[in-house]
């Protein structure tokens, strides 16, 4: 099984090195989570505690603790059902973590379809990991990754092999290295944080005293474009994340609602210098391109398609809010929505197929998940508080989105593209709303 | 507040001047019987008769005062009475840039359309501006809680502007008139009812 692999160093920052011990699957196979809807049915997988192959002891805690975390980040994905440890028929030296030692009955036995086992050692404050996941029935090694680095990468490290083990079992590359920003009232203001994919760290981002709403990530992660009042009126920011520099839009009238075009240093916004709130595209420095929106009435909240090539967007055209697809290349526009009277912040599905938006119906407002073509209208949530903004993760699984389900306090969310796994993401002080999901960090 | 005070002042300050002048009169006579009485024996005291001199001078002086005083006390009450009539010509005006200020523009859920009420109450906002043309306000559009923040945010500003352009089509300068979209982020009323709510969705006005 081994005998095909090939070694491969990539020098990452943080002086993390991770070595392909298997890459013998050229055609892949994507049997293990159906696509179509995975989360029917949740595949059960056994992630026993890591194994000490440092000479010298290390605290049990540190096995746990990592084992923890990648079962923490993979049951968040909501693809897998975690086995109880306390049910593995394991010897008490420790599980096998490789073939031919393990004994795959006793982990089909349990009902295992999935096992990751890991094996860490460190030297010198030099973290060292190793993860295997394997089909249990097959008896066959699907992924096996070696990571080096100091102890703080470690929740980097065991992230990447979740991205690994996402990308064989689904074909698509993981959530795992990717943000989330969100308005908080924590400071007695709206102000932006963001934080990690699971709600852990998160931090402030702008400290303007006045409303901040809207932020938007462009598709490389290195901008963040957002309105904000701190002028006294709506002008739309654009800020490089790492630098201190960027760019204002502050002409008369609102300057909201920003979305990046993917893969392009453009974006567009809603504009109403003309007296009219119209969608113009903008250059990543805040000019005018072009107006992309030609009607009497209020067009807002763009949304595009991963290629870039079409547009959602909210108007009321037609009477009520309702949402609307143009296609960039021809210039038509067709409407979406005609269920409700009021459907509005449309969220494009990275996968392409799917749009996420939320609708008012008697006053309470639900998430909704339609096809691009009109098709398969789907509610998501159901007689808890109003849910809004809904923002899908970048492999297109979950959906994240504000809720006021717990005390009538707006709170962020997430759930399976599925509606499935509902779940708080992170508590903190004030109200937390608008959350918009980045794509994966590359480069970090 | 300024009347109440001035009056304050005023009244016993005028009550005391009336009854001083009063006393003056009365003394003249007892000063006339003063000097014929030294007039005989004028010989007789020089001392007496300087004293008399005296007090006639001063007694005199007093009367001189207190005329002087009662001509400062009437320039007073005049200059009060004026400043009475202009206060209460600020106190109106006033009035008036409260109520330009304080009286929304509400309108229906989900709408920027200007009902009869709102354009009654924007006709008088007009007079306001025509008197004050000097002024220059801004125009708030608000929304309720109800629906997306970013929508909300495109229906004040379209709330803000169609009452600009009611004011425009009337007459007022455009250039006077500015606008400023809240969404749903200033509400006027926290409840969560359709009271609230109705109170929220408004044009409100500030005078710059």
């Amino acid at each position: 099984m081994i005998a095909g692999y090939q070694k491969k160093i990539i020098c990452l920052t943080g002086a993390l090195i991770l070595v392909f011990f298997m890459s013998g699957v050229g055609r892949a196979d994507y049997t293990y989570i159906n696509i179509s809807n995975p989360f029917l049915r949740k595949v059960p997988l056994a992630i026993p505690v890591f194994k000490n192959l440092s000479e010298n002891s290390i605290d049990a805690q540190v096995a746990r603790q990592a084992a923890d975390m990648l079962s923490d980040a993979l049951e968040f994905t909501g693809y897998f059902k975690m086995l109880d440890r306390g049910a593995f028929l394991i010897k008490p030296e420790g599980p096998a973590i490789k073939m031919p030692g393990i004994n795959f009955k006793n982990w089909t036995v349990i009902g295992s379809e999935l096992l990751i086992t890991g094996a860490y050692s460190m030297h010198d404050n030099q973290l060292e990991i190793e993860l295997r996941l394997f089909d249990t029935f097959k008896e066959q090694l699907l992924v096996g990754k070696r990571y080096k680095g100091g102890k703080s990468d470690q929740r980097k490290m065991i992230h990447r092999f979740c991205n690994e083990v996402i990308f064989r079992l689904t074909g698509k590359r993981g959530l795992f290295n990717s943000q989330l920003a969100f308005v908080s009232t924590g400071s007695g203001n709206k102000e932006i944080y963001f934080c990690e994919f699971d709600g852990y760290r998160p931090e402030q981002l702008t400290r303007t005293k006045h409303i901040t709403l809207s932020p938007a990530w462009s598709s490389d992660n290195k901008w963040i474009a957002y309105t904000s009042f701190i002028n006294g009126k709506p002008d739309l920011f654009i800020r490089n994340l790492r630098q201190k520099r960027g760019s204002i839009v502050d002409r008369k009238g609102i300057n909201a609602t920003p979305a990046w075009v993917p893969g392009q240093f453009s974006l567009a916004a809603t504009l109403s210098f003309s007296g009219d709130q119209e969608i113009y595209l903008l250059t990543g420095t805040g000019k005018i391109i072009k107006r992309l929106t030609h009607s009497r009435g209020i067009d807002v909240s763009p949304s595009f398609s991963p290629d870039g090539k079409q547009m959602a967007f909210v108007s009321q055209r037609g009477g009520t809010p309702q949402i609307y697809i143009k296609h960039l290349e021809t210039g038509r526009v067709t409407r979406l929505t005609f269920e409700g009277r009021y459907n509005t912040q449309p969220s494009w599905s990275p996968a392409g197929d799917k749009i996420a938006y939320s609708a008012m119906e008697n006053g309470n407002i639900n998430i909704m998940v339609i096809n691009t073509d009109g098709r398969g209208l789907m509610q998501l949530t159901h007689d808890a508080g109003n849910n809004e903004c809904p923002t899908w993760s970048p492999d297109a699984g979950m959906i994240a989105f504000s809720s006021t389900r717990e005390g009538g306090v707006s709170r962020i969310y997430i759930m399976t593209a599925y509606g499935t796994d509902q779940r708080r993401l992170l508590s903190l002080r004030g109200e937390q709303s608008n959350p918009q999901w980045s794509s994966n960090i590359t480069n970090n | 507040m300024w009347i109440c005070l001035s009056l304050l002042l005023i009244v016993p300050g005028l009550l005391f001047f009336t009854s001083c002048a009063k006393k003056t009169v009365q003394s003249e006579p007892t000063l006339t019987q003063q000097a014929a009485q030294v007039e005989p024996d004028a010989a007789q005291d020089d001392a007496a008769a300087k004293l008399a001199a005296e007090k006639a001078l001063q007694e005199e002086l007093a009367r001189q005062k207190a005329i002087e005083e009662e001509r400062l006390q009437a320039e007073a009450a005049e200059a009060a009475e004026a400043a009475d009539a202009a206060d209460a010509a600020g106190r109106e005006a006033m009035a008036a840039r409260s109520m330009f200020v304080n009286e929304d523009i509400y309108f229906e859920f989900d709408s920027y359309v200007l009902t009869g009420l709102a354009q009654d109450i924007l006709v008088g906002k007009a007079q306001w501006l025509r008197i004050n043309s000097d002024s220059a306000v801004a125009i708030e559009g608000h929304c309720d809680e109800r629906g997306t923040n970013e929508y909300n945010l495109a229906l004040g500003d379209k709330r803000a502007e169609i009452v600009k352009d009611y004011l425009v089509n009337v007459g007022i300068d455009a250039s006077r008139l500015t606008t400023i979209s809240y969404g749903e982020e200033h509400p006027v009323n926290s409840g969560h009812d359709e009271e609230s709510w109705a109170k929220n969705r408004r044009a409100h006005f500030v005078v710059d």
